[in-house]
């Protein structure tokens, strides 16, 4: 497998999986114009996955397509980092996830528009201002729930505090992405990451939380306990008639 | 032999399902015409990654190439990335008039101050209106609402 492959993969799957949490508050967010927000930032996030993986499956050159790869990979298989496989938790704990992850991918497109390589920075050109919508909507959630009422700041406080021992891994670089030219070195983004974030976190009135143990492992396909449920849902209809068309 | 750019404009005339009264000329969805040996490639840019509007647009240039006697194929480019300020200003006269606030050219976010920034009432014409949402019936578009006439509507917001 070649390193530009197992790159795109992981961009593809964080991409794929969290399009995935995020539409399940399709039809169950707290009201009607957030369901319409959260299918449309689901749906961008898919569709940077769908380029992605396509591309992933055009590099490894063994003909498999976007759907062979989102449906017919097995737990192990899938690179994404673990954050974006959490379950969505109460409102507030998705929305500290969307923030970190949001601003993660931001930063990173933004960098991976100057990719040597072409389709890559082409996706991101067109990702990056999706994604500017993404930060601004979990912002603006984050502030008003922090600074809201005393049940509203607590679960934002809970909500930051349990999503931020997966973000560590979101910036961990490894010999890939130092050899791979086309790549982003995520390690290079986490400074930044640190001040945007903090800076909504302060403002949200919620304390910055700080945690020693950072879970790691998604990249290498260690993933945690929730994904095996998550790829069920994905894949059963796929893997129950396979080749269907509709 | 037709030429390119009497195939741009019989193929720039399919409409953008989800926004029927624009067309993927007007949209600035279709990028370019040309001949390869006797075949037509036609490209097209999604306005957002996740467009579903995407294979529908693409079938129905087909169509139109079909219809035209011409052997062609759709291909689907990502870069540039399309942006809002290719849109036609006859494309943003005829949003206007179907009710839509066409996009002002200004970001709304992305900036280093992130800004809410007033869109005219298509309807009525006032600028006291309120976000409601910047997310709306489809990817490209946010919800609003007029304070002076009341009624909601749709703004095609800027990327």
């Amino acid at each position: 497998m070649s390193d530009l492959f197992i790159y795109t993969l992981r961009l593809g799957d964080d991409a794929l999986i969290a399009a995935q949490r995020t539409a399940e508050w399709i039809a169950a967010a707290p009201q009607l114009e957030e369901d319409v927000a959260l299918g449309n930032i689901g749906l961008d996030q898919l569709g940077q996955a769908r380029s992605l993986l396509q591309y992933a499956g055009t590099v490894e050159g063994a003909g498999r397509t976007e759907d062979d790869l989102a449906y017919f990979r097995d737990e192990r298989d899938f690179l994404n980092a673990q954050l974006t496989e959490l379950p969505n938790g109460d409102f507030a704990r998705s929305m500290a996830k969307l923030l970190y992850f949001a601003t993660y991918q931001h930063l990173l497109y933004e960098e991976l528009r100057s990719s040597s390589d072409e389709t890559l920075a082409g996706v991101a050109g067109k990702a990056v201002k999706e994604v500017a919508y993404h930060v601004d909507h979990a912002t603006q959630w984050v502030l008003r729930l922090g600074d809201g009422t005393e049940e509203s700041h607590a679960r934002m406080q809970a909500g930051l505090q349990e999503m931020w021992p997966y973000t560590a891994e979101l910036f961990a670089t490894d010999d890939l992405v130092q050899r791979l030219d086309a790549a982003v070195d995520p390690s290079t983004l986490e400074e930044e990451w640190l001040r945007r974030v903090t800076e909504v976190i302060d403002a949200s009135t919620c304390e910055r939380p700080t945690s020693a143990y950072q879970h790691s492992g998604g990249r290498e396909g260690r993933h945690t306990e929730h994904f095996g449920y998550l790829l069920a849902e994905l894949q059963h209809v796929a893997r129950s008639h396979p080749g269907a068309k509709w | 032999m037709v030429t390119d750019t009497a195939i741009f404009e019989a193929v720039g005339e399919v409409a953008d399902p989800e926004v029927p009264v624009l067309t993927i000329a007007d949209l600035g969805v279709l990028r370019g015409v040309r001949h390869e040996g006797d075949e037509v490639v036609v490209t097209i840019t999604p306005t957002y990654s996740g467009c579903p509007a995407m294979d529908l647009i693409k079938h129905e240039v087909e169509l139109t190439l079909d219809s035209l006697q011409l052997k062609g194929r759709v291909e689907t480019v990502l870069s540039p990335a399309w942006t809002t300020d290719w849109m036609s200003d006859e494309g943003k006269a005829k949003l206007t008039e179907y009710g839509i606030a066409p996009p002002t050219g200004r970001r709304a976010v992305g900036g280093p101050v992130s800004l809410s920034l007033t869109i005219r009432c298509p309807l009525c014409g006032s600028p006291d209106t309120t976000e409601l949402s910047r997310f709306g019936s489809t990817s490209c578009k946010s919800l609003w609402r007029c304070n002076s006439c009341r009624e909601p509507f749709d703004h095609f917001k800027n990327l």
